[in-house]
């Protein structure tokens, strides 16, 4: 078994294999010189902790006892599926019985002229120590994309106490998978500590001499920071599937299985698109940790022949200053809305779809307040439930007695 | 470690709930299973020292509110990635109508 790829995705699948009783060869190729590791926090405790701290997956010795071979600092550059063998970029090659592609996405490039060594990304911890350098009280920072990364960033940077701008080309920060309504209160949240927010701002010019970098909005004016991170989306890894000749359609075209058009090559996590069954089966790709781990383990069941389907619904969650955005499902699927609210501000919004299926949840709040009610709900969308509107909207009325009709 | 200390009242849990606990600058997590027994466990999660009484209880796992990490309370068992470390269960007893857990 061989799995291109040691992020949270490719780790996960390796000790499912064995912990589902595997005892042949397993190999987890991955390009960084780390540990597979959790990137959730690259955002967020990596920038604000004491010392920056790469939180693994498992230990050498956890690798070590259940025979799985980390080769890291390597590259797969081909796969020849007729011979079953990968070549590696340090010249050596790999024969696989099944392979999983688990090659995640990489930031989205700004497709503009005048970056320079002061516009970085964000995806790896390398990445994330590079950026930390700069957060400091005095510095300036600008944050190009009101997305999750740009905005978990922004937050830990104003807890650092640098100055922070947040440029975003559309008309509202998150307009990508959350509620206008959830978004607002993060971006109360971002201006009440004092992060200045553009939103419906293009870009005109970037000009970076290295040392800081100036960036002119459409509109004319120039934020001066010394520090940019964009933040403008992920694109799936996929050169090496399309080389190999596997479909790719937004990501590595898998089915319900999580297998491609050919038998012995799965792929899974960031990378991958795959039919989501609990939407009539809508081809989706999710850039989500939950669905890294869950996809890694099933795809390494599917490996050992289950032939089991993709359930679950997407889940994710977001976390800045001392709010928890949490959302199960897909709201776009909503037609319309119903709100709950909760304790100390905290609200839920269910969504439904025109038959009153409830399709998908977003909740904000502190701490963990929604929590338990974005957990329910994500329970309701798996069973397509059609609870009754007035009781999602009560919160005298538990959502756990709704799962039981 | 005969020190049993009072927790909550025995109707403060609902059936099938959890209830956080604070003592002497530790937290804990008191269960009530859905066939009406008490137990208690460590309050925090394994994996990112999270709250678990803000988490879901389901038949006699409690999942943390944050990653959906899952342990059985009864026995303090982790149920899969990502958490891989045990939680610390305690004795609990129900004297009186109080809940009491022996913290030793």
């Amino acid at each position: 078994m061989v799995i291109i790829g040691a992020g949270e995705c490719g780790g996960r699948a390796a000790l499912a294999l064995r912990d589902l009783g595997y005892d042949g060869p397993v190999t987890l190729v991955g390009d960084e010189p780390h540990l597979p590791y959790e990137r959730p926090p690259l955002s967020k405790e990596a920038m604000t902790g004491e010392a920056p701290a790469i939180k693994a997956i498992a230990s050498d010795e956890l690798f070590a006892e259940r025979a799985i071979r980390h080769i890291h600092s390597v590259r797969a550059v081909a796969i020849d599926r007729a011979a079953h063998v990968v070549q590696l970029s340090d010249g050596s090659s790999l024969p696989y019985e099944k392979l999983l592609l688990a090659t995640g996405s990489v930031p989205r490039q700004l497709p503009m002229p005048g970056l320079g060594g002061r516009c970085v990304y964000l995806r790896t911890f390398n990445d994330a120590l590079a950026i930390r350098a700069h957060l400091r009280t005095g510095n300036r920072v600008a944050i190009i994309g009101g997305g999750f990364i740009g905005l978990e960033l922004a937050a830990s940077a104003r807890k650092l106490g640098a100055a922070v701008s947040v440029i975003e080309a559309q008309p509202r920060i998150l307009m990508r998978g959350v509620p206008a309504e959830i978004a607002e209160v993060i971006h109360k949240a971002h201006e009440a500590e004092g992060v200045a927010i553009r939103t419906g701002q293009g870009l005109a010019a970037i000009a970076d001499d290295g040392k800081e970098v100036a960036i002119t909005l459409a509109g004319g004016q120039t934020i001066v920071a010394d520090l940019a991170v964009i933040g403008i989306g992920a694109v799936p890894v996929t050169v090496l599937a399309a080389e190999a000749g596997l479909a790719i359609d937004n990501g590595i075209a898998v089915d319900e299985q999580l297998r491609t058009a050919d038998p012995d090559v799965f792929a899974a996590g960031d990378c991958c698109s795959f039919p989501l069954a609990v939407y009539g089966g809508r081809r989706v790709r999710l850039e989500a940790w939950r669905n890294a781990q869950e996809q890694g383990a099933l795809a390494a069941k599917n490996m050992l022949g289950a032939g089991e389907a993709h359930a679950a619904v997407p889940w994710f969650w977001s976390d800045q200053y001392g709010l928890t955005l949490q959302i199960a499902g897909l709201s776009d699927e909503g037609k319309s809305t119903v709100r709950r609210d909760l304790d100390d501000g905290a609200f839920i919004l269910f969504h439904l779809a025109q038959d009153g299926r409830l399709v998908a949840a977003s909740g904000i709040g502190p701490g963990n307040a929604v929590a338990r009610d974005i957990r329910l709900a994500e329970m309701l969308v798996a069973r397509q439930a059609s609870p009754a509107p007035e009781a999602l909207g009560s919160q005298a009325v538990k959502l756990k007695s709704l799962l039981a009709a | 470690m005969n020190d049993w200390v009072e927790a909550c009242a025995a109707g403060d849990i609902d059936e099938e709930d959890v209830m956080r606990f604070d003592h002497a600058g530790r937290t804990f997590a008191i269960y009530r299973s859905p066939d009406d027994e008490y137990f208690a466990t460590d309050g925090l999660c394994t994996h990112e020292k999270v709250h678990l009484a803000d988490g879901l209880v389901m038949d006699d796992i409690i999942e943390c509110p944050k990653h959906n990490g899952r342990f059985n309370y009864k026995t303090g068992d982790a149920r899969g990635a990502p958490v891989c470390v045990n939680l610390k269960t305690y004795p609990v007893k129900v004297d009186a109508g109080k809940v009491l857990i022996q913290i030793g």
